[in-house]
């Protein structure tokens, strides 16, 4: 494998091999309740608790559409730039399966509720877009359970019709990173926009990845492969890389790619065959005759395009413009709805170049450490705005205000309290410093010596002294400055 | 007096009202009636000693406001009614106990009503003869040995009997208009969207329909108005401003204009049907009806686009009778053994026979070729009867091409069995409104019946009409009681 210039290219036998990657992303609608009852869509509840009749296909029941739902799919579709179809039709997806109650998922398949669109990435060697073919609606099946009871298999029907996006991407991305950009902005749109929490851990994104190669300079596409339902982007990734990898190997040996669904094997980190392309379920789509097909009218959708809030792409371009920041930087605060809300809230009050710094540097650090997110700080924006104006009116040094942010983050504490009771405040006085610098002064006299005579790099040695004496308190630039007086 | 159950349903809440009968006297007349008529099979599940008991406490704190005040009455096994076994006439159900009440059903009891069974019909809703029923055949009160028609043929066959003063079907082809018409009763098939689907055991979700089955016109006016609400339950229910049917009920069809349909004429219909359809006709014209010849010319193409469309639906609406949740389950090595072997006992052969069709039709490689076809004929019915309503009101056609048959004559001939609902299932292909009402005999002595069908959403037309034609045909059931010994 090599990623000279950003490529992801698999190379054997002297043949370049570019990999070819769609996806098909299955994003939980952030809803109440289901696409089609009242039940309540609360992750973690007790199994079999939030199931209705409808939800277990009890005889004569029937669905009716969540029309939050359909506002969520409709918002989405705007966020992704792309077409809302006014008349979409929800269509039966037939199977049989012990968690999926009805024998058919309700799903879109001719008639999605959103069409093509794009996302933009922000790559190293910049901006690409990559396509979006369509979004449609669909039922979660209920989950079966085949490791609790060594006899039996456990259904449990909670999930059972809660909504999801299927966001199908176009065979437009090209490596692991994009991947990792491609779902990471996806989730960040749909955050912004509250459509979706992009709770990989609970579930709330997963994905099918299609993967296929070509050598590179090829047209035509390879024969692809799919492989189903993959939690996170790091297994993602691997599975991705396994099985480009694999079609290489099978094609350098003078094979063909069979068409087919795989499985990603999370332990033994490999994708093994679950279905070839003739063995394929028969899904016998037709039209659900219990639901009308969905019309939607101009003003409807105008009246969701009004509350559409700022989108990462453009916030991005107002911090660059407003803030001065770096495309970098800019990236980096909008990437997550809550981590912009935190800066804007953070350089309202404050210098924006510290805030930068602190919230990417300290805090980031901090929220590492703790593994939590941005929403979940000890320190209130509140307060980190205040700590920073320390900084920046020279009450503290940064220094200083590192070992306050210390203390902040045990209890999100007043700076401006911590650094009166523990008398941090920096000392500016130069009657004060200059005894400082004298006392320092008269108890190294040969350092003074040495330094006179040449041995510049002492000036550092006099300034740890005074900083030392100081407990860190003096203002290092005025300590700087008296000291070069001093010492010519 | 007469018989209390030789009462029609208008006259008992008349005198129940008037406080002439209580509900306890109605509800064990039927119920008596009933436990001496095992023989017709009529019933599926008895909830007698529970109706008793209701209809004493309405007794007690009489409610004369609802328009059903303590009328007991027997509803088809289709229909979910809470606490009552609903078997929809399938084994795969044979235990299954809802917790729930349709919508229908409900608005029943809302108004009073008291339900004292559910009445035997085909399986899911399959059959035109009430012989795929697993729990057996059900004998028409005409004649021993004779269907009631079907699907709905419990419910024909109690309310011919008069072991219900009336009675609420399903009609997905023909399934509450053919057994009125085989038993001499008033069927009648709503618009679709009338009355909600909720509860009510879905055969085929887009041409089903709730409807009541009465003695007479005026019975059905006063059911019809009960049964047919807007349900936020169902999203195919549909909001527009519902008569009162039974006050608006007149029989002036004065310069009504009644289309007759030469694609009806079909080849070796009986003599007798013909003439009957001639009686109607002199009927209209004389009461000032103006008749008018039209054309349907999709007409052929209805039965073969309905077992298209219709078992594609069910297939998929059977799913769920999969032995995981509720109903039957047989053992099974594993998941699909158990599927397959729940499904293979629990379903009848007619239903097996049907999502064997409706799989194949839905099959990737047939799709285009049967159900969207099928899809796109229906559509051209439906323009069909459009166009046709822009110089009629309505049409007056035969219920059935022939009147009841013997049990067992057609069971082995599918298609035979399928031919009986010619004039019925175009109805429900257009989503059109229809009523049947009894209108002679023929030859044997066997009621055969006549059908109006009206314009969406116009229930009231039809009633008037079928109304007017009641009025003067004056039909009699010669229902002698055969089974009671």
């Amino acid at each position: 494998m090599s990623k000279n210039n950003g490529e992801y290219l698999i190379i054997r036998n002297d043949n370049k091999y570019e990999v070819i990657i769609g996806l098909e992303v299955h994003a939980q609608v952030l809803s109440e309740s289901k696409l089609f009852s009242t039940s309540s869509t609360k992750f973690g509840s007790e199994p079999n608790t939030q199931v209705s009749l409808v939800d277990a296909a009890f005889p004569g029941m029937l669905p009716v559409i969540n029309e939050h739902c359909i506002k969520q799919a409709v918002k989405t579709g705007i966020g992704l730039k792309a077409k809302i179809n006014k008349r979409s039709i929800f269509d039966r997806k037939n199977y049989f399966y012990a968690d999926l109650p009805q024998g058919y998922q309700i799903s879109q398949y001719k008639n999605p509720i959103v069409g093509e669109g794009s996302v933009t990435l922000d790559m190293p060697n910049g901006e690409k877009n990559i396509g979006i073919e369509r979004l449609h609606l669909e039922q979660d099946a209920g989950k079966s359970i085949h490791d609790i009871d060594p006899q039996s298999t456990l259904v449990d029907l909670n999930r059972s019709g809660v909504a999801l996006m299927e966001i199908v991407s176009k065979p437009d991305l090209r490596s692991l990173d994009e991947v990792n950009a491609y779902i990471k902005k996806l989730r960040s749109i749909m955050r912004y926009l509250g459509t979706c929490d992009g709770n990989m851990q609970e579930g709330s994104l997963r994905a099918d990845v299609n993967v296929s190669v070509r050598k590179k300079g090829d047209k035509k596409l390879g024969t692809r492969c799919e492989i189903k339902n993959v939690n996170s982007i790091k297994f993602m990734q691997m599975a991705i890389d396994f099985e480009a990898n694999r079609q290489v190997d099978v094609i350098e040996e003078g094979g063909s790619i069979d068409q087919e669904t795989r499985l990603f094997d999370t332990k033994k980190n490999e994708t093994r065959s679950m279905r070839s392309k003739e063995d394929a379920h028969d899904y016998r789509y037709f039209p659900d005759p219990d639901l009308l097909p969905l019309e939607l009218n101009d003003n409807y959708i105008d009246q969701i395009k009004k509350d559409i809030p700022e989108l990462p792409d453009e916030k991005k371009k107002r911090f660059i413009e407003k803030f001065k920041l770096s495309p970098y930087e800019a990236n980096i605060l909008v990437s997550d709805i809550e981590i912009s809300k935190y800066f804007e809230e953070v350089s309202k009050n404050s210098d924006v170049k510290l805030a930068t710094n602190w919230i990417t540097g300290e805090l980031f650090a901090l929220l590492n450490e703790k593994n939590i997110e941005i929403t979940e700080s000890p320190i209130s924006s509140k307060n980190l705005s205040k700590l920073i104006n320390l900084i920046k009116d020279g009450t503290i040094s940064g220094k200083i205000a590192k070992s306050v942010f210390e203390i902040m983050r045990d209890g999100d504490k007043d700076p401006i309290t911590i650094v009166e009771e523990k008398g941090l405040k920096q000392q500016s006085d130069p009657k004060e410093l200059e005894n400082l610098i004298d006392k320092v002064i008269t108890e190294n006299p040969k350092n003074v010596e040495a330094y006179k005579s040449g041995k510049d790099k002492l000036f550092g040695f006099f300034v740890g002294q005074v900083m030392k004496n100081s407990n860190g308190k003096a203002n290092p630039k005025l300590v700087n400055e008296i000291l070069k007086k001093k010492l010519k | 007096m007469s018989n209390i159950t030789d009462l029609k349903l208008v006259e008992l809440v008349d005198k129940i009202k008037k406080k002439e009968l209580s509900s306890t006297e109605v509800t064990t007349a039927f119920i008596e009636r009933s436990k001496k008529s095992k023989k017709l099979n009529a019933y599926i599940s008895e909830n007698y000693e529970n109706a008793i008991k209701k209809a004493k406490i309405f007794d007690q704190k009489p409610d004369f406001k609802k328009r059903l005040p303590g009328i007991p009455i027997a509803v088809k096994d289709l229909f979910c009614t809470k606490n009552i076994r609903t078997t929809a006439g399938s084994k795969i159900l044979e235990n299954f106990v809802p917790t729930y009440e349709s919508t229908v059903t409900q608005n029943i009891l809302d108004e009073g009503g008291i339900i004292i069974g559910k009445l035997n019909c085909d399986e899911f809703a399959m059959g035109s003869s009430n012989e795929t029923s697993y729990f057996g055949n059900v004998q028409n009160p005409v004649s021993e040995n004779l269907v009631p028609g079907g699907s709905s043929g419990g419910s024909s066959s109690a309310l011919a009997a008069k072991l219900t003063p009336a009675t609420i079907g399903t009609d997905t082809g023909g399934s509450i208009r053919q057994p009125a018409s085989f038993t001499g009763t008033v069927g009648l098939k709503p618009t679709y969207g009338s009355c909600s689907r909720y509860g009510i055991v879905a055969f085929a979700s887009s041409l089903d329909q709730a409807g009541p089955m009465t003695h007479d016109v005026k019975d059905c006016s006063l059911m019809l108005e009960i049964m047919s609400t807007y349900d936020t339950k169902d999203s195919t229910s549909v909001e527009f401003k519902r008569e009162n049917y039974l006050n608006n009920l007149n029989e002036n069809i004065k310069g009504k204009k009644i289309g007759i349909p030469k694609e009806y004429r079909v080849d070796g219909m009986p003599k007798e049907i013909d003439e009957l359809w001639e009686k109607g006709i002199k009927i209209i014209k004389e009461n000032g009806g103006e008749i008018i010849e039209i054309s349907l010319p999709n007409t052929n193409y209805a039965l073969p686009t309905y077992y298209i469309v219709a078992p594609a639906e069910a297939s998929s609406n059977l799913a769920r009778y999969d032995g995981v949740k509720y109903g039957f389950r047989s053992k099974g090595e594993n998941l699909i053994d158990m599927y397959e072997k729940t499904r293979s006992e629990g379903f009848g052969d007619e239903v097996k026979r049907r999502i064997m069709i409706g799989t194949y039709v839905l099959s990737s490689g047939y799709y285009d070729a049967y159900y969207l076809k099928a899809q796109k004929v229906r559509r051209l019915i439906k323009n069909d009867f459009d166009e046709v309503y822009k110089k009629v009101d309505a049409i007056l056609t035969p219920s059935t091409p022939s009147s009841a048959f013997k049990i067992g004559e057609k069971l082995n001939d599918p298609v035979s069995m399928y031919l009986n609902d010619i004039f019925t299932v175009p109805i429900n292909l257009a989503g059109l409104p229809a009523i049947s009402i009894p209108a002679g005999h023929d030859k044997k002595g066997y009621p055969l019946g006549l059908q109006v069908i009206g314009k969406a959403f116009d229930e009231q037309s039809i009633l008037n009409i079928a109304f007017a034609l009641e009025k003067n045909i004056n039909f009699k059931n010669n229902i002698t009681d055969w089974w009671i010994k």
